[in-house]
């Protein structure tokens, strides 16, 4: 017996739905795994070489052995360096767009530029630091240098996630805030900040992640190939991790003989960003439940 | 008066959250003017190398010469005087070390006394010699033409294709070929990477059940924050000798393997703007389309996709923007080798990747600082139009909204 025509074309409806749905899942699963491929090859590679020796001693012999301890302190201090500088000013430039910046052309200027900031190549960056910074300002290659470079870097996702964060909160707040004869900084320090600080603070977190990866600005502003010895002063240089895995990874004495430390070097900076971000989700959790049971 | 000073204090408080406000606007002009200022400087100096000069025969026509008609000569790629506007006579090469040819080691000197003079009197005997040698035997007397080297245009910056920095006598400063390299590169990352990461976005928000969406989602942002190097280290060991063996070549540091890298790297930025532009797809819209009997899937592509069309492309362009300024995995697996890609299986150079590799041994002030300043700043304008047009296009959109 002949199937009716509309019984066929839904037939073939479904049939191409089906198709179309399984083979987006397929792929969107597959995303996934290529995470998954990445951070187990590291991971498989690496987790024999790391010890505490690793983690604890300086590199020897042409850093082909020994440790990856002044790369870590100098990856920590490059990151609190440009964290103290990008936080602060990148909150209160957060609080400034969404909360005091009248609508018009300022605001969109200023909405224009931070999205642009965000999107200058981190390489220019580096140029940028380097002859401002360092020739500019004379601060020469430094942690000081390093850090600011950085700092510049992570503003824009900082100012970001505030200002997403500040969003967030139901102007009821402010409102009734005003009315009881607030004024409009005791409304944002007392009402608004608090209740916008979980989220402000995954940012940071989120910011402290990026900027430890990042290799590009610190190449010219602060980072050293080889300086078995912790830094004294702002203006020293320092070695850091992601600078550490490239040179150990493209140019090092005997490129062969240090992949070991090379793996080490990469599981650590991801177990770094890995934890940076998982940490970061579950504040975001933790704070967006207790919000709800509020 | 506790009213006054409470005032005050608010407007202290505003002005300090203005000028933090303001803070990203005066960071990206003073990027502009460092970059363009050192920039810049390429274009005012000659590139001659410091100490030297070129001398003609005074009879010569010819007065000036483009860097790149001096290192043709040089190369022996021009041949006579006519291809750069004088007579038809061939031309002569002559560098200082060629010299001992012409005199014996009594009239030069033992101690080289007398080589300024051997130069000289072999420049005015030579009618269609080009001599280069260092400006002090120059110095008194000398009867030869010195030429002028014009300095290097943006639009021979631009559009030379040769890019060797430390050449000598004269460096050349072309980019096309690192500028090609660069879009290469970067439309090849996005050609494969577009389709993939559209439809991831279309899985996670229109087909996926929430359960899975928030597994996905959280692990596709780490994928965004793995550190750039680290994926370069990645493709080095892996993927790099994976092509190697593929494709049975000779090094595996291509093209290829730097847009693979790349791919991976925009797949993230893709896949979260497509999906945030399909989830503002109206409800009542594609309720209406179910209603008219349409299955899921015909209405995801019938209205969710071209609904979002703007969405998507600012994704795609976004995509662009960070692999066009991708520097470390590049660097690391891409080969560098500054010359045109023909395939993808040759070796190429980015223009991040070339600052980041040259700026370690340019000598600061020098024309090779300055070339690289000049490139970061073919990086900046790229990336800001970029920037502008993922703006336009969102705000488009926005506004589109409430039709």
């Amino acid at each position: 017996m002949k199937q009716p025509d509309h019984l066929k074309v839904r037939k073939k409806k479904q049939r191409n739905q089906r198709l179309a749905f399984v083979s987006f899942g397929i792929i969107s699963f597959s995303m996934v795994a290529i995470l998954v491929v990445i951070l187990s090859f590291i991971l498989y590679h690496g987790f024999h070489v790391i010890s505490w020796d690793f983690i604890t001693k300086m590199p020897e012999d042409g850093m082909t052995k020994g440790g990856i301890y002044p790369a870590i302190i100098g990856t920590l201090y490059l990151v609190a360096g440009s964290m103290l500088f990008a936080f602060p000013i990148g909150v209160m430039s957060g609080i400034y767009i969404n909360e005091y910046a009248k609508d018009g052309m300022l605001k969109r200027f200023i909405k224009m530029m931070t999205n642009n900031l965000a999107g200058v190549p981190s390489i220019v960056f580096g140029l940028f630091g380097m002859s401002l910074f360092v020739n500019k300002l004379k601060f020469g290659d430094s942690i000081l240098a390093g850090s600011l470079t950085l700092g510049l870097l992570a503003l824009p996702v900082v100012i970001r996630t505030t200002e997403e964060a500040l969003k967030a909160i139901d102007n009821s707040f402010r409102i009734g805030s005003l009315a009881l004869g607030a004024t409009k900084w005791q409304t944002t320090r007392r009402v608004v900040m608090p209740m916008a600080f979980p989220n402000v603070i995954t940012g940071l977190i989120l910011s402290i992640g990026r900027v430890s990866g990042e290799t590009a600005p610190i190449l010219f502003t602060v980072a050293a190939y080889f300086l078995p010895k912790l830094p004294h002063s702002i203006f020293d240089k320092v070695m850091a991790l992601p600078y550490h895995l490239y040179v150990i990874a493209t140019s090092g004495t005997n490129i062969e003989a240090s992949r070991g430390m090379a793996y080490g070097t990469a599981l650590v900076l991801i177990m770094l960003v890995l934890i940076a971000n998982l940490l970061a989700n579950a504040l975001r959790r933790y704070f967006s439940k207790k919000v709800k049971m509020n | 008066m506790r009213k006054r000073i409470t005032k005050f204090l608010e407007k202290i408080i505003e002005s300090l959250l203005l000028i933090s406000g303001t803070f990203t606007s005066v960071i990206v002009l003073l990027i502009i003017l460092f970059l363009f200022k050192e920039g810049a400087g390429l274009f005012t100096n000659t590139p001659m190398e410091k100490g030297n000069v070129v001398a003609l025969n005074k009879a010569n026509q010819v007065n000036e010469l483009t860097p790149a008609q001096f290192k043709n000569i040089f190369d022996q790629k021009i041949k006579t005087w006519k291809e750069v506007g004088g007579s038809s006579d061939s031309i002569k090469l002559f560098r200082v070390d060629d010299i001992a040819s012409f005199y014996t080691e009594d009239q030069i000197g033992s101690n080289f006394e007398h080589l300024g003079a051997c130069i000289n009197d072999h420049i005015s005997k030579t009618p269609n010699i080009i001599a280069f040698f260092p400006t002090e035997y120059a110095a008194t007397g000398f009867q030869g033409k010195l030429v002028k080297l014009k300095n290097i245009t943006i639009g021979s910056f631009i559009t030379d294709k040769e890019w060797f920095p430390t050449a000598q006598p004269v460096a050349q400063f072309g980019v096309l070929s690192l500028i090609l390299g660069t879009l290469w590169v970067s439309f090849a990352a996005i050609l494969f990477a577009l389709p993939l990461g559209l439809a991831t976005a279309i899985y996670l928000a229109e087909i996926a059940d929430s359960r899975v969406r928030n597994i996905l989602k959280p692990l596709i942002e780490l994928l965004a924050g793995i550190p750039s190097v680290v994926y370069g280290f990645f493709g080095l060991v892996v993927i790099v000798p994976l092509i190697k063996t593929i494709f049975n070549l000779d090094v595996g540091e291509t093209a290829l393997a730097g847009s693979i890298i790349l791919g991976i790297m925009a797949l993230p930025t893709i896949i979260t703007v497509s999906e945030d532009a399909l989830r503002t797809t109206p409800r009542a819209m594609k309720e209406a389309s179910l209603a008219l009997g349409a299955s899921k899937w015909q209405t995801i592509y019938k209205v969710s996709i071209p609904y979002s069309a703007s969405g998507i492309t600012a994704g795609a362009i976004l995509g662009i923007g960070r692999a066009i300024g991708e520097t470390m995995a590049v660097l690391m697996c891409t080969g560098n080798a500054a010359v045109i890609p023909h395939t993808l299986l040759q070796p190429v150079r980015t223009i991040p990747a070339t600052i980041a590799a040259e700026l370690g041994e340019a000598a600061q002030g020098g024309l090779h600082y300055k070339a690289l300043f000049a490139l970061g700043c073919i990086l900046f304008i790229i990336t800001f139009f970029i920037n502008l047009a993922v703006e336009m296009i969102s705000s488009k959109h926005r506004g589109g909204k409430h039709i």
